[in-house]
C-alpha cells in the first residue's frame, strides 16, 4: 500500500531540494535587499564568481573535491547509523599522513609517492576514526561525543607537531618545509596545458578524479559487496544483524575506519595538491561541511557529488560576493550557506510533504480520465 | 455470559451509534475500501474481522481522521459528521486503542492520559482535577492502574488499559479497538475481555478490529466480515460459526485444523542439557532446561510470553551467550564454541525464524530480495569476484515469492511495505528453503492472516514428514496443540511439564504456563 | 553589474602595469577578521586613516579559509592593486607563490619575511615591547607573581612570552610567572570566556599582573582583571582604556603605522622591498602611558623603564628572540 503511495522519484530527489534551494535564496535575497544590496546582482556575482569566469570553475570544483571526500565519509559512517562527526580530524590527521609521505619520499618516483599517499592519508585518517568507533563498539561511548572530542585532539596534537618538530628551522609560521616539487600532484590547468588546452590556474588538481573515483568505490563497497551489506544491516537493524551472525561492533569499526579514510583523502588534495607544505588548519571546516553535503546528497555517491558541488559554489561564489560587493561580508556569505543547509537538511520536511502530495494523486487522476 | 440480555436489545430503536455508507478510497492502485456500508448498535461490541490487507484498518484510520474518503458518509447517533483529523472524531465521541501503543515511555500513567489536555494554564491545577476524573474512571469500568507509574515499567496489559483510559478520558463513547490482543498473554487476554463487557454494559460501544476468529465468537454481538476492500457479510454472532465466518474471511473453505499422522521420530538432532542463560540485566532467564528434538517430529514449547523461550531459542542459534550447560547439535557443543556462531549453526544446517520477523528477522527498510540473503549473505551463491550476485539473488527471490504465494511477487518492493503475512513467508522461504536438518520456529503465525496459517502449517508439516527436526515456540496454544508431537510447558525459565501431543488438553497446559507446575507434572508423569 | 565585472577580468591583461594615477592599495586581513580588537583591526585602522588623508579608497578582503589566501591575493594583483597588504605570518607562503606570478606588483607582508625584490616584509620586535611590559608587570607586582596568557601556542606568541619572563626578571629574579595557552586552534584567538578563567586560576595561583597576547581573548582576561582588582597589561594596540585603572599598560604594536606606511610609501613611490625591522630603536614597538594607567606607573618605575628602553636600543641589555634561539 504505501509503496504505491510513493511521489514519483524525480520529485523526491529533484523537485524537492530544488524547492528547498529556491526557498533558502529567497530568504537570502531578502537579507540582502536588508542591507541594501540588489538580490538579483548579488545572485548574479555568485553564479559568475562560481562558474563563468576563467579561473572559477576550477576553483568551485576544488572545493568540490574536499566536499566529496568528507560528505562520503559522513556518507560512509551514515550507513552504519553512526553520525561521524569527526571528519574535521579525520582530515586533519589524514593530512599528516600525506605530508609525512610527501616530505620524506621527495625523489621517489611519483606513481609510488602517491600510492604511499594515499594509503597515508587513508591509514592516518582511518586510525583516527578508529578509537573513537573502538570506544563505540566495546564500551558504548557515544560516536558523536569522541568524534567531536577528538577533532580537538588533532588540533592540538597538529599544532604540537608543527610548532615542535616539523616547523622550518628560524621559521616564524608553524609550517614544514615544502615538499620536494616531485611529490606535488599535478594541476589540472598544468595537466589539460600539457595537452594544449589552456585553463586558468586554479588549485584544481588531480585529487578531483581521485574524488571521483572514491565515489564509484564507495557506491560498489556500500550496495554491491557483502561487507557493505553487513554494514548496512548492522545501521538498520542491529538486532537483524545479531540474528544473520553479523557482528555489530566489527562492522562499526570497519565503517567508522573507512569513513575517517575517507576524509584523509582531504589531505591528498590540501596538502599534496594545493599547499605542499604541512601547515595548520588546512582544514578549514571541509569536515563539518561534509555532514551537511552527505544529508542533502542523502548519502549516495551521486547526490553527493551534486551537493558538494553546490557548496564548492557557494563557497567559491561567496568569496566573490565578498570580494566585490563590500557590503556583504564574509559573514553574510556564512549567512546563505547556512540557509541552505537549514533549509534543505533541518526544514527538509517543510515542503516535502506538500510537494509529495501533489504528485500522489497524480496517478489515479490519470487513468480515470483515459477511461471516460 | 451475560451478552445476550445486554448486548443487541439495548440497542432498541437508537439510532445506530456510527453508520458509514458507501466509503470509498483509493491508494493509487489499490481499492483499499469499496462501497462500504455498516451500522455499529449502541451500546454492543461489533467485530470487525478480515485478513490482513482486507481494508479493515484503512476503514477505521477513515472513521478516526488519518485518512479522507475518497466518497461516502458518516453518521454518528444518526447525525452526518465530518471527520478531518483525530480530534474530529474524539469530538463526536470516537476514541481509538492502536495496535501499537502511542505512550510516552518515560511519563506517568496519570501524564500520558492527559497528554494534549492537559487543562488549565499551569500544569498543577488541571493535573490534580485530571486525577480525580482518572480515579473515576478507574473505579467505573474497573481498569485499575496506579496513575504514578511510570509507562515503560507496566506489562503491555496494563499499557492497553492506559490507552482505553486515554481514549474515555476524552470523552469517548465508541471506542475503536485495532488488534488489541495480538501482544497480550491469555490472562490479559481474559482481563481485557472482561473489560470491554463492563464497558458494554455501561453504554459504551466498543469497534473490535481482528482477524481472530476466537475473539470474534467470545466477545461480540455483531461481525462485520471484511475481504479485499468490500464488505461481504454483516452477521449477528449468535447466528454463525467460526467455520462460516473463516470461509467468509477467505473465499474459499479453511481448514482450521491441520491435517496430519502421527510423527516418526528417529535419532536425536538437538540435545539440551542444563541450559542456563542469562540476559543483559544479569537476570537468569533460561533455568536448568533439559530436552532433546529427534528428526522427524515437532516439539512445542508452549507458554505465556516472557517466560525465557525468546532467551532459549536466541541461545539454541548462536545469538546468545549461554552461561551454563550443554547445547548437542548434531554432536557438536554449541555452548563451547565461539566466534560466530550464528553463521556456523546457520552453515550447519540449522534455520531459524525468529520471535519477531519486524525486529530480527527482516531488515524492514531493505528490499525484499536482500532480506532473502540474511545470514546467508557469505554463501558462494550470491557472490562472484567479491561482489554480491544480484542476478542470482533477485531470480531466487522471484522463485521463492512464487512458492510461498508472497503478494506481491515483487522482489524490489521493500520488506517493510509487505503485509505481516507476507513477510513471514518471506523469513520463512529463506529459513525453510535452504532444507535445514533442524528449524527454530518462533511464533511463525503471530499477525498472519488464516489463509497464510494454514499455509504455513502445512510447510511445517511436510518438513517434519520430510525427516526434519523442528522446535516450535509459540503462545498461542491452539498452534501448539495442533501442530506439535510433543509439547514442552515453560514457565519462569524453566520446563514445567512435559506431554505427547495426545494427552494434552487446553485446561491442563493452561495450569501448567499459570505457573501450578509441580503438583500438575506429577500428576502427568 | 556584469559589466563591470567583466570589465576587472578584461583589465586582468594590463593589471599589472596599472599606472598611478588611479592607485589603489589593497589589504587582506587573516582569518581573525578585520574586527579582531587586536592584530588585524590595527591593520583595519591603518587603511582607514590613509583612506581618511588621502581621500583614496582601498580593496579589502577577510579570508575564511587557507586557500583563499592565494586567492585573494591574487585576486587584488590581479585587479591592478597599487599595493597589497598581507596580515600575518600565515599569508607567507601565499605573498611568496603571488609574488612571483606578478614580480611587478608591490606586496607588504606583516609580521613574517618573505625574500623577494617586490616584497617589503615588515617584522616587529614584540620581544623587546614585551621585556619592558614585563618589567612593569615585575615593578608593579605586590606578590613577586606575575601571568601571561597566550592565544595559540605558535612561535610568535612565545615570542611574546620570553621577552615578558626576561623583562620580569631583569626587575625581580625571584619572579614567579605562570604562562598559560588560551589553544590550539585559530579559535584561541577570541575565546573571552576561556582567556577570562586562564587570568582568574593565575589570580588564584598568586599572580597579581598579568599580560594577555592572544587578540580578542585578552577581551576576557583584562575583564578578569578588572573583576578581581587584579593588574592587567594589554597587547598591540593601545588597550588601556579599556578598563582604566587596572590596565597597568599596554605592549604596543604599530601595525597601523606599519599599513599606513607602505600605503603612503607605495603612494609616493617611496616603497622599497626589503625586511623592515621595527622595535623600540624604531618605535614600531613599546608600552604606553595615557591618562588611563598615569596613577598605575609611577615616576620611579617609568624612570626605570626609560632605562632600560634607552640601554635595548644601545644593545647594553641583550633581550633574546624566541625565533634566533
Amino acid at each position: 500500500m504505501s509503496a504505491a503511495n510513493k511521489a514519483p522519484r524525480w520529485v523526491t530527489l529533484a523537485l524537492v531540494p530544488a524547492v528547498n534551494l529556491m526557498a533558502a535564496f529567497f530568504i537570502a535575497g531578502l537579507i540582502i535587499t536588508a542591507i541594501g544590496e540588489n538580490p538579483f546582482a548579488a545572485l548574479e556575482v555568485l553564479v559568475y564568481g562560481a562558474f563563468v569566469f576563467p579561473e572559477a570553475l576550477g576553483f568551485t570544483l576544488y572545493y568540490t573535491t574536499n566536499f566529496v571526500f568528507t560528505g562520503l565519509a559522513v556518507a560512509m559512517a551514515f550507513h552504519c547509523r553512526l553520525f561521524n562527526i569527526g571528519g574535521e580530524g579525520q582530515a586533519y590527521i589524514g593530512g599528516l599522513g600525506v605530508g609525512l609521505v610527501c616530505l620524506y619520499m621527495g625523489g621517489w618516483p611519483f606513481p609510488i609517492v602517491l600510492i604511499v599517499a594515499i594509503m597515508a592519508g587513508a591509514l592516518f585518517g582511518g586510525a583516527w576514526a578508529f578509537i573513537p568507533a573502538y570506544l563505540q563498539a566495546k564500551r558504548g561511548s557515544h560516536v558523536v561525543i569522541t568524534t567531536i572530542m577528538f577533532n580537538f585532539i588533532a588540533a592540538a596534537l597538529m599544532t604540537y607537531i608543527m610548532v615542535e618538530i616539523l616547523i622550518k628551522p628560524g621559521q616564524q609560521s608553524p609550517e614544514s618545509r615544502e615538499f620536494d616539487p616531485g611529490t606535488w600532484l599535478p594541476f589540472v590547468h598544468e595537466m589539460l596545458g600539457a595537452i594544449g588546452i589552456e585553463v586558468a590556474r586554479s588549485p584544481l588538481n588531480l585529487s578531483f578524479l581521485i574524488a571521483l573515483v572514491c565515489c564509484v568505490l564507495v557506491w560498489v563497497f556500500i550496495w554491491h559487496t557483502r561487507w557493505g551489506y553487513e554494514i548496512r544491516t548492522v545501521g538498520h537493524n542491529e538486532s537483524a544483524a545479531v540474528y544473520a551472525g553479523i557482528s555489530p561492533s566489527r562492522n562499526i569499526i570497519i565503517a567508522m575506519c573507512i569513513s575517517g579514510a575517507l576524509a584523509g583523502m582531504v589531505g591528498i588534495n590540501e596538502i599534496m595538491g594545493v599547499q605542499h607544505r604541512l601547515i595548520l588548519d588546512f582544514t578549514g571546516g571541509y569536515g563539518f561541511v561534509g555532514i551537511a553535503v552527505a544529508l542533502m546528497g542523502r548519502n549516495h555517491p551521486i547526490g553527493i557529488v551534486l551537493a558538494a558541488l553546490l557548496f564548492g559554489a557557494l563557497y567559491q561564489g561567496g568569496s566573490e560576493l565578498a570580494f566585490e560587493m563590500p557590503n556583504i561580508t564574509r559573514h553574510m556569505v556564512v549567512v546563505i550557506q547556512g540557509l541552505v543547509i537549514l533549509f534543505s537538511g533541518a526544514l527538509e520536511h517543510l515542503f516535502r510533504p506538500r510537494i509529495e502530495a501533489l504528485f500522489i494523486r497524480k496517478p489515479d487522476a490519470v487513468p480515470a480520465q483515459a477511461a471516460e | 455470559m451475560t451478552q445476550a440480555q445486554s448486548g443487541p436489545a439495548a440497542a432498541g430503536n437508537l439510532p445506530p451509534a456510527l453508520a458509514l455508507h458507501g466509503i470509498n478510497k483509493r491508494f493509487s492502485t489499490v481499492h483499499a475500501n469499496k462501497d462500504v456500508s455498516l451500522s455499529v448498535a449502541k451500546g454492543t461490541i461489533h467485530g470487525i474481522i478480515g485478513e490482513n490487507g482486507a481494508g479493515k484498518s484503512t476503514l477505521m484510520s477513515i472513521v478516526y481522521g488519518y485518512y479522507q474518503a475518497d466518497s461516502g458518509t458518516i453518521e454518528v447517533d444518526g447525525e452526518r459528521v465530518s471527520i478531518k483529523e483525530p480530534q474530529d472524531a474524539l469530538g463526536v465521541g470516537i476514541g481509538m486503542v492502536h495496535q501499537h501503543f502511542m505512550l510516552v515511555n518515560t511519563f506517568t500513567v496519570l501524564e500520558n492520559v492527559v497528554l494534549g489536555v492537559e487543562g488549565g494554564m499551569t500544569l498543577g491545577t488541571g493535573m490534580d482535577a485530571a486525577r480525580k476524573e482518572l480515579e473515576h474512571l478507574e473505579k467505573e469500568y474497573s481498569l485499575e492502574v496506579d496513575p504514578d507509574a511510570i509507562i515503560g515499567d507496566l506489562p503491555v496489559g496494563l499499557q492497553q488499559r492506559v490507552e482505553i483510559l486515554k481514549a474515555l478520558y476524552r470523552g469517548a463513547e465508541t471506542l475503536v479497538l485495532d488488534e488489541p490482543t495480538g501482544v497480550l498473554t491469555p490472562q490479559e487476554v481474559d482481563h481485557l475481555f472482561r473489560i470491554l463487557h463492563a464497558l458494554r454494559d455501561q453504554g459504551k460501544t466498543i469497534i473490535l478490529i481482528t482477524h481472530k476468529l476466537r475473539e470474534i465468537m467470545a466477545l461480540t454481538d455483531n461481525v462485520t466480515v471484511m475481504r479485499q476492500g468490500e464488505v461481504v457479510a454483516n452477521v449477528k454472532t449468535a447466528d454463525t460459526s467460526r467455520e462460516q465466518l473463516a470461509e467468509l474471511m477467505v473465499g474459499r473453505s479453511v481448514l482450521l485444523r491441520v491435517e496430519k499422522t502421527p510423527a516418526q521420530p528417529t535419532d536425536v538432532c538437538l540435545a539440551v542439557k542444563g541450559l542456563n542463560v542469562i540476559d543483559g540485566n544479569g537476570v537468569r532467564r533460561v533455568k536448568d532446561v533439559d530436552f532433546d528434538v529427534r528428526y522427524g517430529e515437532i516439539v512445542g514449547i508452549a507458554g505465556v510470553s516472557g517466560n525465557g523461550q525468546s532467551e532459549l531459542l536466541e541461545a539454541l542459534s548462536g545469538i546468545r551467550p549461554v552461561d551454563t550447560g550443554d547445547i548437542l547439535f548434531k554432536g557438536e557443543n554449541l555452548a563451547a564454541m565461539d566466534g560466530h556462531l550464528s553463521r556456523w549453526v546457520r552453515e550447519h544446517g540449522m534455520g531459524h525464524v525468529p520471535e519477531d520477523r519486524q525486529h530480527m528477522g527482516l531488515v524492514l527498510d531493505f528490499h525484499a530480495f536482500e532480506d532473502t540473503i540474511l545470514g546467508y549473505h557469505h554463501d558462494p551463491l550470491y557472490n562472484r569476484h567479491g561482489l554480491l550476485n544480484y542476478n542470482a539473488i533477485t531470480g531466487q527471490c522471484a522463485d521463492w515469492m512464487q512458492g510461498y504465494d508472497v503478494r506481491p511477487a515483487v522482489p524490489e518492493q521493500k520488506a517493510g511495505d509487505f503485509s505481516g503475512g507476507n513477510q513471514q513467508k518471506i523469513v520463512l522461504a529463506r529459513e525453510m528453503e535452504r532444507d535445514p536438518e533442524l528449524l527454530l520456529v518462533g511464533q511463525p503465525t503471530r499477525g498472519v492472516d488464516i489463509g497464510a496459517i494454514e499455509f504455513i502449517h502445512k510447510r511445517l508439516i511436510a518438513m517434519r514428514d520430510a525427516g526434519k527436526a523442528i522446535l516450535l515456540v509459540s503462545v498461542e496454544l491452539d498452534e501448539i496443540m495442533s501442530l506439535a508431537d510433543r509439547i514442552l510447558v515453560m514457565f519462569d525459565g524453566m520446563i514445567v511439564g512435559e506431554m505427547p501431543q495426545g494427552e494434552a488438553t487446553e485446561q491442563q497446559l493452561g495450569l501448567l504456563m499459570a505457573g501450578e507446575s509441580t503438583n500438575v507434572q506429577q500428576g502427568a508423569s | 553589474m556584469k559589466r563591470t565585472i567583466l570589465a576587472a577580468v578584461a583589465a586582468t591583461a594590463i593589471a599589472t602595469t596599472a599606472s598611478a594615477a588611479d592607485f589603489k592599495p589593497a589589504v587582506v586581513f587573516d582569518m581573525g577578521g578585520k574586527f579582531d580588537k587586536s592584530f588585524n583591526e590595527a591593520a583595519y585602522n591603518g587603511a582607514e586613516k590613509f583612506k581618511k588623508d588621502t581621500g583614496i579608497a582601498y580593496r579589502e578582503f577577510e579570508v575564511t579559509n587557507v586557500s583563499q589566501r592565494e586567492q585573494a591575493l591574487r585576486n587584488m594583483a590581479r585587479r591592478g592593486a597599487g599595493i597589497v597588504v598581507a596580515m600575518g605570518f600565515a599569508q607567507a607562503a601565499a605573498v611568496e607563490k603571488v609574488a612571483k606570478e606578478y614580480p611587478d606588483v608591490k606586496f607588504t607582508l606583516i609580521d613574517m619575511v618573505v625574500d623577494l625584490p617586490n616584497v617589503q616584509s615588515v617584522v616587529f620586535k614584540e620581544h623587546e615591547g614585551s621585556f619592558l611590559v614585563g618589567m612593569a608587570a615585575a615593578m608593579a607586582s605586590k606578590t613577586g607573581k606575575v601571568g601571561f596568557v597566550g592565544g595559540m601556542d605558535i612561535p610568535l606568541i612565545r615570542k611574546f612570552a620570553l621577552g615578558y619572563v626576561e623583562g620580569a626578571k631583569y626587575v625581580n629574579g625571584n619572579v614567579e610567572v605562570f604562562q598559560n595557552m588560551t589553544g590550539t586552534t585559530p579559535a584561541a584567538w577570541n575565546d573571552p570566556t576561556k582567556g577570562g578563567e586562564l587570568a582568574r586560576s593565575q589570580f588564584d595561583r598568586g599572580a597579581d599582573v598579568v599580560y594577555a597576547a592572544a587578540g580578542g581573548t585578552g577581551i576576557g582576561v583584562y575583564q578578569a582583571a578588572k573583576d578581581s582588582g587584579k593588574l592587567a597589561i594589554g597587547v598591540d594596540s593601545n588597550q588601556n582604556y579599556l578598563h582604566p585603572g587596572t590596565m597597568l599598560t599596554s605592549m604596543i604594536k604599530r601595525v597601523d603605522v606599519a599599513v599606513y606606511d607602505a600605503f603612503k610609501s607605495a603612494k609616493d613611490g617611496t616603497w622599497k622591498g626589503g625586511i623592515k625591522v621595527l622595535g623600540l630603536a624604531e618605535e614600531g614597538v613599546g608600552y604606553s602611558i595615557d591618562e588611563h594607567n598615569r596613577s598605575l606607573i609611577s615616576a620611579d618605575m617609568e624612570a626605570k623603564l626609560e632605562k632600560a628602553r634607552s640601554e635595548i636600543i644601545a644593545g647594553k641589555i641583550k633581550v633574546t628572540d624566541y625565533m634566533m634561539k
